[in-house]
């Protein structure tokens, strides 16, 4: 919001008179009402089409920086002239606001996740269906056009990169112990116990923010349970008090007494950081926690292998791995001017181009790309074998806040978690509770 | 209280009227007409669209249904995070009004007192007055945060520290320090001036007459102080009942620092807004904070009509 200074509507002259001073006050007022006034003008792009505005929720400074660079590749290669004007916002309030940024005057292209938060946007009817130029798209798998797809069969995401969820650790840590990466969960916890022989916390673990269980959680569902178990679950199709979900919860609670205690008053950052000194042995993390706690001269040294395997029906088929990308906003008003829409929709394309992917991933090397035309060669190895994961999964999950309602992700599930990390025991209590408002919140629809 | 004599009512004279020119008329119109519609639409507008939106199921997107009373059921009997919310704020305004204010109170009184280094310990208690209750929350976490922080590493605390954020049953009163922290140091500040004004012939008095220190004290200054005391007290239930930031910048106000604002927000700030539902409690809220105000508000009327 634009501040007004009251300093513009100075009393003239050197006595104050009483009319002077209501002259002031209203001049004041209109200076109140004003900056209103010239926003409802709307302040659209010039009328020749080729300005894009976008809206970003990358204010951290290398994402930013790594997102400047690509759309500056895009100017430069654009023959037609065409400008991108970023509108940068704190990536918190971006997510907080998305409702009204929405359904208010957003930007023409918008950044955004992909899975049930891109489909939840898009059944409100706040999203353009781009599925002319997806058809158009190369080098995407289709797990990747699965997470842009909305329910209506239709896509409206043009996916950018993804960041696998994974057991991370340290090499050095193993080689020098002799430890094993371990394929299923009886190797996990026999490597747990070596650890704590070892004088090692076995598994960091933090959960004050409220969201980084949730990919435990969700590892261990999709491998006891499978995939598909795990999208109707968070669709809220499945019941949270079946046996199937108290399996997730009890094989969570044998693993509890590996993991690092009082974890609801940990940050993940203080998780990671106890990784790096080498007090704690593995951490279940996305790709880029790990590397923002590790020293330049130590990120040689990450490493990760995939969530072990529980049920060998499912074995290690789904791989977390949340996807961000651009959308179109379907109340943006310039994009119902032909040329805006061919200009984003021109944008879209050449994002989905690996060689776009490419200048994006080097300013920020914590992600990786989705187009498997993308140019791998000058990934670090935590990268490529981040690649290897994801393009050998079967199925790619969203991580649990953005594959259900949010509301019911952060109103329910979060404190839900973290009671059970305070008392794993009461699993009963628990999923009844989950299972009773699931049922008022997906039925507020 | 003694009956006293009516005081006579004065009779206005009705003698010069003043004729308001249309001008005048026009004038006094907008000064007034503005404040009533910035009251209107600031603060009525909300709080009745408040009430309102409680009683549908609106999302924030999209058509507004009616649910009747689902919102208050479900708030009431469905929402784990609700009571324990509603114990935290009466915990809160418990443990400010009944422990940090007094303490406020004996602080001043020993500053005022002159104890030595009393200018000293004057401007130490109100340095964390000009720090916003957010950043006294960021303050408390590098104060009590299990691995990293600071009272752990003074008090060693082996191979399983105490878990003085993370653990539910512990966190709220790490808060309520870290909150009453600042608050001692405002109520102390306001007590401060409010003895500086009390006329030291009336303790002269009461010494003469042979009252105790502590009998002058409870006899004599604290009643001299009474508007003192309305205005901390106003103060301890505004603290209370607002309590936010604090909570918000630890943990968000969970995991043990549920109060009813933090629910407010949680459901009515986000993606997938429960607006309808986040009004509900929002409602509650209002309620609780009306029962203090029209308490207050009776009891000052009442006590202007003793004066």
């Amino acid at each position: 919001m634009a501040q007004v200074s009251f300093d513009g509507s100075a009393v003239p002259g050197g006595r104050v008179s009483r009319r002077s001073l209501l002259r002031g006050a209203a001049a004041g007022a209109g200076a109140v009402a004003l900056p209103a006034v010239l926003a409802a003008c709307g302040s659209g792009p010039g009328g020749d089409g080729r300005t894009i505005r976008l809206g970003s929720n990358s204010s951290d400074p290398v994402p930013k920086k790594a997102f400047a660079a690509a759309f500056a590749a895009y100017e430069k290669q654009s023959k037609e002239g065409r400008k991108v004007k970023v509108n940068t916002v704190d990536h918190n309030t971006f997510q907080e606001n998305i409702n009204r940024y929405l359904q208010g005057k957003p930007d023409d292209v918008f950044m955004w996740f992909a899975g049930y938060r891109m489909q939840f946007f898009a059944k409100k009817g706040l999203l353009h269906d781009i599925s002319d130029i997806w058809g158009s798209y190369e080098g995407f798998s289709p797990a990747l056009k699965a997470q842009s797809t909305g329910e209506d069969g239709k896509q409206y995401l043009t996916p950018y990169y993804y960041y696998p969820w994974a057991v991370f650790h340290r090499r050095s840590v193993f080689e020098e112990r002799g430890y094993q990466a371990p394929g299923t969960l009886d190797e996990y916890i026999a490597l747990a116990r070596q650890m704590q022989k070892d004088k090692l916390v076995p598994i960091a673990f933090c959960d004050k923010d409220g969201w980084p269980a949730m990919g435990t959680f969700d590892y261990i569902n999709m491998r006891t349970n499978g995939y598909e178990f795990h999208r109707r679950l968070m669709a809220g199709e499945e019941a949270w008090t079946s046996n199937e979900v108290r399996q997730v919860f009890d094989t969570w609670r044998s693993l509890l007494p590996y993991c690092q205690p009082a974890a609801n008053g940990r940050t993940w950052q203080e998780a990671a950081t106890s990784l790096q000194k080498k007090q704690a042995g593995m951490a279940v993390f996305g790709l880029p926690h790990p590397g923002q706690q590790f020293p330049e001269e130590e990120q040689d040294d990450i490493d990760f292998f995939p969530f072990p395997v529980i049920n060998p029906e499912h074995g290690q088929d789904a791989v977390e791995a949340p996807i961000d990308g651009f959308l179109l906003a379907k109340k943006s008003k310039s994009l119902k001017q032909d040329k805006v829409m061919e200009s984003a929709k021109d944008l879209l394309k050449w994002l989905s181009t690996g060689e776009a992917e490419d200048i994006y991933l080097a300013g920020d090397p914590n992600n990786i790309a989705v187009s498997d035309r993308a140019d791998t060669s000058k990934y670090t190895a935590l990268q490529k074998k981040a690649v290897e994961l994801v393009s050998g999964a079967k199925q790619i999950s969203q991580f649990l806040d953005r594959d259900t309602r949010p509301d019911f992700s952060s109103v329910v599930m979060i404190p839900a978690i973290q009671s059970f990390i305070n008392d794993p025991k009461d699993v009963d209590g628990l999923v009844n509770g989950i299972e009773r408002q699931k049922k008022t919140i997906f039925a507020a629809d | 209280m003694r009956e006293r004599e009516a005081p006579p009512v004065p009779t206005r004279t009705v003698g010069r009227r003043r004729r308001f020119t249309r001008r005048d008329a026009g004038v006094i119109g907008v000064l007034l007409g503005i404040p009533v519609l910035l009251d209107v639409f600031v603060v009525w507008g909300p709080t009745l669209a408040s009430v309102v939106l409680s009683f549908t199921s609106w999302d924030g997107i999209g058509d507004i249904s009616w649910v009747g009373t689902d919102n208050y059921e479900n708030l009431f009997t469905n929402y784990p995070a609700f009571w324990p919310a509603v114990r935290h704020n009466v915990l809160w305004l418990a443990f400010l009004g009944l422990v940090s204010t007094p303490f406020g109170l004996l602080l001043a009184v020993l500053v005022d007192r002159g104890v030595r280094f009393s200018r000293f310990y004057q401007s130490a208690l109100y340095m964390p007055v000009v720090l916003s209750l957010a950043v006294v929350g960021f303050i408390a976490q590098l104060v009590f945060s299990r691995d990293q922080g600071a009272l752990n590493a003074v008090l060693g605390g082996g191979t399983n520290p105490t878990d003085w954020l993370g653990d539910p049953d512990l966190n709220i009163w790490m808060i309520l320090l870290a909150a009453a922290w600042r608050h001692t140091g405002y109520v102390m500040i306001l007590y401060l001036a409010g003895l500086k004004a009390v006329d030291p012939a009336l303790k002269e008095a009461a010494a003469i007459d042979g009252a105790s220190e502590r009998q002058t004290f409870f006899r004599v200054v604290l009643p001299t102080l009474r508007p003192v005391n309305i205005i901390v007290g106003v103060i301890t239930v505004i603290e209370a009942l607002r309590a936010f930031d604090i909570v918000y910048a630890v943990n968000k106000g969970r995991n043990g620092l549920e109060l009813l604002s933090v629910l407010v927000t949680d459901n009515i700030i986000g993606e997938a807004s429960r607006i309808g539902f986040g009004s509900a409690i929002a409602v509650v809220l209002l309620l609780v904070s009306m029962g203090f105000v029209v308490t207050f508000l009776v009891q000052e009327m009442r006590g202007e009509k003793n004066r």
